[in-house]
């Protein structure tokens, strides 16, 4: 069969993967650089095509609380929102974490802080990686650098998030959300039965059988000795996340003296900039964190005794510097060099940066 | 004359009452006189009676009711304060065909969850949604509720509500009547044997409206709160009848949809 290739911007490479991977439900709130994603799914009728549920909710606050309650069913369910709307996910998505739901939520992220920017930003890595709700959680993490790769993370998100009961967030930015790419499409398949979400999700609230107890989805355990059993419970569970879940791609990092870390479209911005070191006789290499958490730590190990020093470029403050510092635990110098407030940095920026940062040129 | 002997009369042809197969054997944590233990024998009776408890996906608040799943005996979700009636959206839009209620408090409902409930109620959601109304916060230990009467004292309120200054208290169940998205409401007691089972009516009414598919059945219990309102719990009830009662009328508001004339 001909591959289906179509060229979508990146949120609605987003929508048209969530419709195709048997999404159940989408629960969403309009915000500027994500607002697509809703359309796109309104636009197709997701209800026709698939008996996939869209509704707009009346807030983002609104939106994860369906996720939860849809996800405790055991459902394929998502959101999307861009950085304020994410915050105000926040609650939510502790209480989804602190329930163990399998659950989808896409940060187009842009500058902040408050209501800042409407142009693309890397500063939630933080809320992302972090926990950013209360309480002691992670997030699976995903950071795509292409719209393909938008598509293709709806359906690892799924698969991950239901093989571990956790929520993933996939972190994007308004430059991969809002440009347009080739995208090779996957099948269309089609939504579990209810017997097979039954089968698949005992634990779901479907509705009690005689054959088992009732199912209740809940976070709250006013026990302190039962409530630390299940932190540290999923603390275990972190642990074989970070074990056995890690993606990264490493490019030009075989004779790399230097290399830069970035994720999203910074890291692509970051391959322009690797080739116009190399032209200059720089040995420069990439590694691109696919997973922000779990973070890469063992692969910027690996680096260490061939680097002279790694820089980390982000649209932020400098955020993801502060994990690969931990990574390299002062074995190497680690060095900042981002734009902020929606500002694109250029790679003959991040060639000066490292230049004047690491080589000392 | 023969001496009656109590296994002569613990009979099953003798039982008038029982607990229903729907409540679990859990200890109910409320206070004494407490209305909230009733309000759940009602669900629970409701479900066993018309057979859905395999149907049937409840949603419990935060506030004192936040462990209604450890005495109801079917699927339950926890929501977050005020996000029930999101969750109970979701659970309806995915499982169309099971019976979603979500059992909240005046502070998760009127307060926190003002938005949720507004827009559930506002976009038809073929749902029940169970209003507990005591007019105070009982489990953070008696502060002042968006229902607080005017003059009623709260540990946020320690000398009586004043209106001017902290608003007054809020009709959400007269509220939720204007929105075309409610097709039954109505607001109800259970602090008499007749107030209860007028309420179990109201119960059952929006168990059943859910399969009708014509919008939020909404049942207001105005409750009392004698820990809260710091008096024995028979005169609670009293003041009940004096003080809340008066404000928040009982009575069907709407009906299929139409509202009833006064």
């Amino acid at each position: 069969m001909d591959k289906e290739l179509r060229l979508m911007k990146g949120n609605e490479a987003i929508a048209e993967a969530a419709i195709r991977c048997g999404t159940d439900a989408y629960f969403g709130y309009p915000i500027t650089p994500q607002s697509e994603v809703i359309e796109y799914l309104m636009s197709e009728k997701p209800h026709e095509r698939t008996g996939m549920v869209v509704l707009q909710a009346e807030s983002e606050v609104a939106a994860i609380n369906m996720v939860y309650g849809a996800a405790g069913a055991g459902r394929k369910v998502m959101t999307s929102s861009s950085s304020p709307g994410v915050s105000l996910k926040q609650e939510g998505i502790s209480y989804i974490a602190g329930a163990e739901l399998p659950a989808l939520i896409v940060n187009v992220v842009r500058g902040g802080p408050g209501l800042g920017t409407i142009q693309p930003g890397q500063g939630d890595y933080f809320q992302s990686v972090k926990g950013g709700g209360h309480g002691d959680y992670k997030l699976i993490v995903l950071a795509p650098a292409s719209v393909q790769e938008m598509y293709d993370f709806v359906k690892l998100s799924f698969e991950l998030g239901f093989k571990y009961r956790n929520p993933v967030l996939i972190q994007t930015d308004g430059v991969i959300g809002q440009m347009m790419e080739k995208v090779e499409l996957g099948p269309q398949e089609v939504l579990r039965t209810p017997e097979e979400i039954e089968k698949e999700c005992p634990w779901g609230t479907t509705g009690k059988k005689p054959n088992r107890e009732r199912n209740i989805i809940t976070s709250l355990e006013l026990d302190a000795y039962k409530m630390e059993k299940f932190n540290l419970k999923l603390i275990e569970k972190y642990k074989k996340i970070q074990e056995n879940e890690v993606r990264f791609e490493k490019i030009e990092c075989d004779d790399a003296e230097y290399v830069i870390i970035a994720y999203g479209s910074s890291a692509r911005i970051a391959q322009k900039a690797i080739k116009i070191a190399r032209a200059k006789g720089i040995k420069v290499g990439l590694l691109r964190p696919i997973t922000l958490f779990p973070f890469p730590i063992k692969q910027i190990r690996e680096l260490i005794p061939q680097v002279k020093g790694f820089l980390s470029v982000e649209m932020s403050a400098g955020q993801m510097v502060e994990d690969i510092r931990l990574a390299v635990n002062g074995e190497r110098p680690v060095e900042h060099f981002g734009r902020m407030g929606g500002v694109i940095p250029a790679a003959e920026e991040i060639v000066t940066a490292l230049e004047q940062k690491l080589i000392g040129g | 004359m023969a001496e009656i002997k109590l296994e002569d009369i613990i009979k099953e042809e003798n039982l008038v009452y029982k607990k229903s197969e729907v409540m679990t054997d859990n200890t109910l944590h409320y206070c004494p006189g407490c209305g909230h233990g009733t309000a759940h024998r009602l669900i629970a009776e409701v479900i066993e009676e018309m057979g859905i408890q395999g149907e049937t996906i409840g949603v419990t608040p935060v506030g004192c009711s936040v462990l209604m799943y450890n005495y109801l005996d079917i699927d339950m979700q926890e929501a977050a304060h005020g996000r029930a009636p999101a969750v109970a959206t979701a659970l309806k839009r995915t499982m169309p065909n099971k019976y979603v209620f979500t059992y909240q408090g005046d502070g998760d409902l009127a307060a926190i969850g003002t938005a949720e409930t507004i827009h559930a109620c506002n976009r038809g959601e073929n749902i029940a949604i169970f209003f507990i109304n005591n007019g105070i916060y009982g489990m953070t230990g008696g502060q002042m509720a968006p229902t607080t009467l005017p003059g009623m004292k709260s540990s946020t309120s320690p000398y009586g509500r004043i209106a001017e200054m902290m608003g007054g208290p809020i009709k959400m169940t007269e509220l939720v009547a204007q929105l075309d998205g409610t097709h039954y409401v109505t607001r109800q007691a259970v602090h008499t044997p007749r107030h209860v089972r007028k309420a179990k009516k109201a119960v059952r009414q929006a168990f059943e409206n859910q399969t009708l598919k014509k919008g939020v059945s909404f049942v207001e219990i105005v409750s009392n709160c004698n820990s809260g309102w710091k008096l024995p719990p028979v005169e609670a009830n009293k003041w009940l009848v004096e003080n809340m009662l008066p404000f928040y009328e009982l009575g069907d508001i709407k009906l299929n949809g139409e509202l009833v004339n006064k």
